[in-house]
């Protein structure tokens, strides 16, 4: 009886339980029993769980297509690692950087949080005018943006050592910061997805005009969470930078940018559990690939080495998964408990005219 | 005389633009979806340059053909396998699988051919220059602009005066109003993606002549300008394609002129600041169209 009540009380935030329980769990075994490589593979995942989560709460609740968010998750990890390295460090990876830039020396979470606040302030300085734009012509931008940012990263030179590696990062993230960030950013796009912004987000993805007619400034409204999901891809690099410890601007564009939107869609962009369990899946998809590619390789199996073929097996399964299930595997559903006698409200399949279906 | 060379250059750029953003729009009309597999064709028929080209002796003009075959079929093939089924669907589902079309077919010429650069054998034509009115200018600047011009002009009489055409532009206007006039929708579809493909096949034939070698990342570059370029234009008309890629090569020469040569890496995100203006003086850009609605399924 004083169970039921307690899943009854809880029952608001299952979701986030069903889903941030195994994470905890999952975590808990790895760093048991694992060996480094599949504790590698699992905290990058966490990291990606970030970034997917990031682009959820903007593309999953607003509909429109958002490529851009790899982009401002390479702002964050620059600004990140910039602020956390030794000026020594500095001098010798970024010869040619700012004399300010070469001084300035924070803490790791300090840095995380500048980083985060300078993908959050790109976004909020150039997004604006996109935010007008809705279906074909907001994709089209975002994905320009996207490359923009890749362009600026590579040429600033100043800053991001241009093209070549940045190098010398410290590895300050571990499993346990990775899971626990992975399970706040779960916490923030949950409660993000009910908050009354998100609300109003949702209704404009359901239907433009009736939500503009109501009085929702749609363009405010977009605007305001494409800088939160901004935010949070930021927070993402930055945490990913101090794992990675070396990247060049080629890391944030479009191979990870399929990568994380194979991973929102084969879940469901529309819901936090697509999100979580996509990433989840992709990742045991991609890492399994890139075993056999590695023992392809390795073995000799082949007389030339094999490139790609986890990119073609991924891009296939996403045609197919898209093909049978195009709103992914959880469409706008939630996993959760819902308590007696009270009627799912929220669990309601979405009407998503907007796109179609 | 530096103006005349310059308005060669800027001619010449413009009409190749103008043609990409056509193979784009035509897809885009009818379907609303942006094909970003679009830069993938241009891929391909480089590809086939460099296999053709250098397995067998044929002529070059007859290996130029089979690249254009080439990126036709290709096109016609991604219609028929992914995007006739997810068609019907969400567009985010459409544009998604797109993307994944495009990586495949990417990482699908990695994985087949290299990952390095592969050099193609071009004719004469591409490196020699002419002198006119005292003015040296490659050879293959004037080749692009009577080609695209030719093929411009070709476009427009098929989509004024065959039934192809007719049909072609009437479902871009109202899909579903054609449908039921009696105008089969997947013979429209696939003629839009060969005919999608046969222009980006003729523009890598020119994209290639820049640099004489294929990579399996050449599209992209191909595929962002002619992003720009029907943004800049305007979405909705073939009109709009053609006056957004002549309008975007101009303003590109112009920056390439105008910027001081430290900025000029940045060239492309000076491209993409004049976009954002475009977008916020006209959002519906330079070319607006009397009729226009909704994506239908």
């Amino acid at each position: 009886m004083k169970l039921r009540r307690l899943a009854e009380w809880l029952s608001p935030y299952s979701t986030i339980i069903i889903l941030a329980v195994p994470m905890l769990i999952l975590t808990a075994i790895t760093d048991l029993f694992a060996g480094s490589l599949l504790v590698r593979i699992v905290t990058v995942m966490f990291v990606s769980m970030i970034i997917v989560l990031g682009m959820q709460v903007f593309m999953g609740n607003s509909g429109i297509l958002a490529w851009a968010h790899v982009g401002f998750m390479g702002i964050g990890a620059y600004a990140a690692s910039l602020c956390s390295m030794t000026p020594q460090m500095k001098a010798i990876a970024v010869p040619k950087a700012y004399p300010f830039l070469l001084n300035l020396h924070l803490p790791f979470w300090p840095s995380i949080l500048v980083g985060t606040a300078v993908a959050a302030l790109a976004a909020a300085v150039i997004i604006y005018p996109l935010m007008r734009l809705s279906d074909a012509a907001a994709a089209i931008t975002s994905f320009a943006l996207l490359i923009i940012i890749n362009s600026v990263l590579v040429h600033w030179d100043r800053v991001t050592n241009g093209p070549r590696t940045l190098f010398g990062v410290e590895e300050y993230t571990t499993l346990g910061t990775s899971v626990l960030c992975a399970i706040l950013v779960l916490i923030l796009a949950y409660f993000f997805k009910e908050s009354s912004l998100g609300l109003r987000l949702r209704a404009s993805r359901e239907d433009y005009y009736a939500a503009s007619a109501m009085g929702i400034n749609i363009t405010l409204v977009r605007y305001l969470s494409f800088v939160l999901s901004a935010a949070i891809a930021g927070f993402g690099g930055g945490l990913w930078a101090h794992y990675i410890t070396s990247f060049t601007p080629a890391a944030f564009y479009m191979l990870e940018t399929f990568n994380v939107l194979a991973m929102l869609v084969v879940g469901g962009p529309f819901g936090i559990s697509g999100a979580v369990i996509g990433t989840v899946l992709v990742t045991i998809a991609r890492e399994g690939m890139r075993a056999v590619e590695n023992e392809i390789n390795l073995n000799r199996f082949l007389p030339f080495d094999v490139v790609g073929l986890t990119e073609v097996f991924l891009a296939t399964a996403l045609i197919v998964i898209l093909i049978l299930k195009p709103q992914g595997i959880f469409g706008s559903r939630e996993l959760r408990w819902k308590p007696k006698g009270v009627a799912d409200e929220a669990n309601k399949p979405a009407v998503d005219s907007a796109l179609g279906e | 005389m530096i103006t005349f060379e310059f308005l060669i250059s800027a001619i010449s750029l413009g009409s190749l633009y103008a043609l990409l953003a056509l193979g784009l729009v035509i897809i885009y009309g009818i379907l609303k979806m942006v094909n970003f597999a679009y830069g993938e064709l241009i891929m391909i028929g480089g590809y086939v340059l460099y296999l053709v080209g250098s397995n067998t002796n044929l002529p070059w003009l007859i290996v130029a053909v089979a690249a254009v075959l080439g990126a036709m079929a290709v096109s016609y093939l991604t219609e028929l396998v992914a995007f006739r089924r997810v068609r019907e669907k969400s567009l985010t589902a459409l544009l998604i699988t797109s993307f994944a079309v495009s990586t495949l077919l990417q990482n699908g010429a990695l994985l087949i051919i290299s990952p390095r650069a592969k050099a193609i054998a071009l004719p004469k034509v591409f490196s020699t220059s002419v002198t006119l009115f005292g003015i040296t200018t490659p050879m293959r600047s004037i080749l692009t602009i009577a080609v695209s011009i030719a093929l411009l002009v070709g476009l427009t009489l098929l989509f004024r005066y065959t039934i192809l055409g007719i049909a072609l532009r009437a479902a871009a206007d109202n899909f579903r109003m054609t449908r039921m006039l009696g105008v089969p929708a997947n013979l429209v579809i696939s003629s839009a993606f060969v005919l999608s493909g046969a222009i980006a096949g003729v523009v890598s034939l020119f994209w290639i002549g820049r640099t004489a070698s294929v990579t399996p990342t050449i599209g992209l570059g191909p595929l962002l300008i002619a992003f720009v370029a029907t943004v800049i234009g305007g979405m909705r008309s073939l009109v709009g394609a053609v006056v957004g890629g002549f309008v975007y090569g101009m303003i590109f020469i112009f920056i390439g002129v105008l910027l001081p040569q430290t900025l000029l890496d940045y060239r492309e995100a000076f491209m993409f600041l004049i976009v954002i203006l475009i977008l916020l003086l006209r959002p519906e850009g330079l070319v607006r169209v009397k009729y226009a609605q909704e994506r239908v399924g």
